[in-house]
């Protein structure tokens, strides 16, 4: 697992790469020297060099990014578990800075994320039309007023805001404590978000216990691939979930595909991003998250792909899940959640065997 | 409840005390009782108060906070006056859909409107003439007084007042615009200072402050611009007797285009652009003198040349050759006996186009973004066609939670309306300069190409339901 900071200083290389390439040499040593061992955080303190290298100049409509910064851009958006102390420690003056700095990463809308923002386009719509099918009548104006979201990983607020917006009442949470600054900081200045949006600096984990089955809606978007222990996670999700609820996931698909794009391109060839940072084993493929949901009392509603063009800078719906999908699932009633498990569903053997099949699957439930 | 807090200083000071020091800090020292708005539409005249009721009315708009800014003071017309006013628009079909759209339609139905289903253009120097036609009973279009559509929309604006709120008297005196986002500490908002030293944040402005627009200028956008050798004469002109009168006339004269616009079975509406100077000594004149010097120039043939007459008569066999059914033969407007007293007003005539339509949380429309020449009486429908498409736009954002002021949604309006736009102030341009003069070869080129755009009735169709956008 890499700690937040580190990886958006690669992310940031990423950037130099693509946009402006004399900052690349600076930030390299930092990208360099952070260490990768299992369930051991070892974090850079040299996560400055980026900060100014990136963005300034793109005011308007500038220069879109490839799908491979994509990744990287992903890479750097969420961190789960055990992350949690790691990040937490790193508050001094310095990290001020870099959240002051980050603030305007994160809400350029034309900078490096850019994909992020434009696929709120397809994200946003996503959620609120299927959460809008269960209900009988709502609010113009508010359609998701009175409807509790949890926003795992919630970055720096970019689909929490959309969402109160429509009028939900939503918890933003992430356990990268920049992250929350900049997205609290962002809030403030909306009167309106400032009443239905919160943010709290925690995993997921942390707050199950507090929240059982408290939300409506639970929306973990370009999450799950950064997630050590997908089972646990999706557990957790179903738990505070209230049943009948809905999880959304977005993430990228375990293909041949997203390995040659995304690890054997961006990393191995173009150098664009440190060897390790995305580790395609973690990457999910929609069987084997379909199977994991089934596992743990939901059942998957939807499950569509989505397509990111690098030259217009927007996604689109797509029947083809080999790169990027996303997820609907319902939490199962109370009397429905004896449902039978298939075992052989669980653990790496299905999970091989689902990748198999995987690559240009579309999965209807 | 979030507006009602948004509203309040207090509540909105309380909110912030609980925010992070950091945070609260700065807001405090800052504008911190500023009510932020999610829309302020700058200019209140007919763009931007149909503009502030299309929003107001849109029901993905029904939990949003507009404000709209008018200058002027508040117009009520208590009575119909019994004269009309001298200032009429050509409404097109396109506009009539966007009025009704949120109920002003109907109080412009039954106040004062005349419907007019045919037009008919001629040119001075030639036989040559173009007929639209509307086969079916549909109108081309509508000639209303500008009064009127205001006060229809004035009503519309107090039905959603709670939405809307309108400040008369008031206007921008400066525009503070957020920094880009390497300053990411400061508000991300538009500032705006009004006279009275007030200031408030907005998410979107919208700039329909007309062709000097203020908003446009602060904004640093630039306009193309150049004004015409040309003003325009206005009038209320009494008809020598009663007709049906619903065709639109107009007659490209040398100096410039004259129309006669219906506003009853009795009174028509002139719009007569021409050189400044014979501009002035036509309001002057006396009212006799006035109403011939408009007779002779719709019915005079001094124009008219016999080479370019007989040109035009062999065209013309040549299409009823090719097309032996009725050509339209050329009719003459009704003769005008008297003008309405006081009605007699003028104005200069120009060009201008923004070179963008939007910035990161601004949106030009109306006169503020394009000022067309009169001949083809799309002015204010180019505006209220930049409506529908903000609109459009705009409500899809806010159903899909997007931030209001964000460019990836004001691209897509500036892109449909730029095409739009674009096509007819070229058009107009071109149109006015090719009838500006009495140069035989000119004059052959247009006779010759208003006929044969009379023929094909495919080509006249397109030209018509462009109009009528």
């Amino acid at each position: 697992m890499w700690p937040g900071v580190t990886l958006r200083s690669a992310g940031a290389r990423l950037l130099g790469a693509t946009g402006c390439r004399g900052s690349r040499g600076r930030s390299a040593p930092a990208a360099a020297s952070a260490v990768y061992s299992e369930n051991q955080i070892s974090r850079t303190s040299h996560n400055k060099p980026w900060i100014d290298s990136a963005c300034g100049s793109m005011y308007f409509r500038p220069s879109r990014m490839t799908s491979a910064c994509l990744k990287g851009v992903r890479a750097h958006r969420l961190l789960w578990t055990r992350l949690h102390s790691a990040s937490r420690s790193s508050v001094d003056r310095e990290g001020l800075k870099v959240f002051l700095a980050l603030a305007h990463k994160w809400w350029d809308e034309q900078g490096v994320y850019a994909p992020l923002h434009s696929m709120n386009a397809l994200r946003v719509p996503f959620i609120r039309d299927n959460l809008l099918k269960a209900v009988a009548s709502h609010q113009p104006g508010i359609p998701l007023s009175g409807m509790k979201i949890l926003d795992v990983g919630c970055g720096g607020g970019l689909l929490s805001e959309p969402l109160g917006r429509l009028g939900a009442s939503v918890l933003g949470i992430d356990p990268v404590e920049e992250n929350i600054k900049t997205a609290q900081h962002h809030r403030t200045f909306d009167p309106v978000l400032d009443q239905r949006v919160e943010y709290r600096v925690c995993s997921l984990e942390g707050i199950v216990q507090e929240s059982a089955e408290t939300f409506d809606a639970v929306v973990a978007s370009e999450v799950v691939e950064h997630v050590p222990d997908l089972e646990t996670f999706i557990q957790c999700c179903c738990q505070v979930l209230k049943p009948g609820g809905s999880l959304f996931i977005t993430t990228i698909n375990r293909t041949q595909l997203s390995y040659a794009l995304g690890i054997v391109f961006a990393e191995q060839i173009a150098h664009i991003v440190p060897k390790g940072t995305h580790t395609w084993e973690k990457f999910v493929s929609p069987e084997k998250l379909e199977s994991i949901l089934e596992s743990n009392g939901l059942s998957a509603q939807t499950i569509v792909g989505m397509l990111y063009n690098p030259f217009s800078g927007r996604w689109r719906w797509t029947e083809n899940t080999s790169l990027n999908y996303a997820a609907h699932a319902v939490k199962c009633k109370a009397q429905e959640r004896e449902a039978p498990v298939p075992s052989a569903c669980k653990g790496e053997e299905a999970g091989a065997r689902a990748e198999a099949s995987a690559s240009g699957a579309v999965l209807e439930s | 409840m979030a507006a009602r807090l948004a509203k309040s200083g207090w509540g909105a000071a309380a909110v912030a005390s609980r925010r992070s020091p950091l945070v609260s800090s700065r807001r405090c020292s800052g504008a911190s009782a500023d009510t932020v708005y999610d829309v302020v539409v700058s200019g209140g005249g007919l763009v931007g108060a149909a503009m502030a009721c299309a929003l107001g009315h849109n029901i993905h708009f029904s939990d949003k906070k507009i404000l709209l800014l008018e200058a002027g003071p508040k117009k009520i017309l208590e009575k119909l006056p019994e004269t009309y006013s001298n200032r009429v628009s050509s409404i097109s079909p396109g506009s009539a859909t966007l009025l009704s759209s949120f109920g002003a339609w109907d109080h412009i139905c039954n106040m004062r409107i005349r419907a007019f289903r045919r037009m008919q253009v001629w040119d001075a120097c030639s036989e040559a003439l173009i007929m639209f036609d509307k086969d079916n009973l549909d109108a081309m279009g509508y000639i209303v007084e500008n009064d009127v559509i205001m006060h229809a929309l004035t009503k519309q604006l107090e039905a959603v007042s709670d939405r809307v709120t309108v400040l008369y008297r008031s206007k921008a005196v400066s525009y503070t615009w957020p920094y880009s986002f390497s300053m990411a500490d400061s508000s991300p908002w538009v500032h705006i200072t009004l006279g009275d030293g007030s200031t408030l944040q907005t998410k979107l402005l919208i700039g329909a402050d007309g062709h000097n627009s203020g908003v446009r200028q602060a904004a640093g956008i630039q306009n193309v611009s150049w004004n015409y050798d040309q003003s325009a004469v206005v009038a209320t002109l009494h008809l020598s007797e009663a007709t049906e009168n619903n065709v639109a006339w107009q007659r490209f004269l040398p100096s410039g285009p004259i129309a006669l616009l219906p506003l009853s079975d009795t009174f028509s509406s002139l719009v007569w652009s021409t050189s400044h100077e014979h501009a002035a000594e036509l309001v002057s004149m006396d009212e006799e003198k006035f109403v011939d010097a408009i007779n002779s120039a719709f019915w005079s043939d001094v124009n008219h040349s016999d080479f370019i007459d007989s040109a035009g008569t062999i065209l013309h066999y040549a299409v009823a050759l090719l097309k032996p059914t009725k050509i339209s033969a050329r009719q003459l407007p009704p003769s005008v006996a008297r003008v309405d007293a006081q009605s007699r007003a003028l104005f200069p005539l120009g060009l201008g186009h923004a070179a963008e339509y939007v910035r990161p949380r601004v949106a030009l429309i109306g006169d503020a973004a394009h000022r067309v020449h009169p001949l083809a009486g799309q002015g204010v429908n180019m505006g209220f066609g930049d409506i529908s498409s903000l609109v459009h736009h705009l409500s899809a954002a806010a159903f899909n939670g997007k931030d209001l002021g964000s460019m990836s949604h004001l691209t897509g309006y500036e892109t449909d309306r730029q095409r739009h736009n674009t096509a007819l102030l070229v058009a107009t341009d071109l149109l006015k300069r090719l009838y500006s003069t009495s140069v035989t070869p000119l004059v052959l080129l247009r006779t010759w190409g208003l006929q044969a755009t009379n023929a094909v009735s495919p080509l006249k169709e397109q030209i018509m339901a462009f109009a009528s956008k």
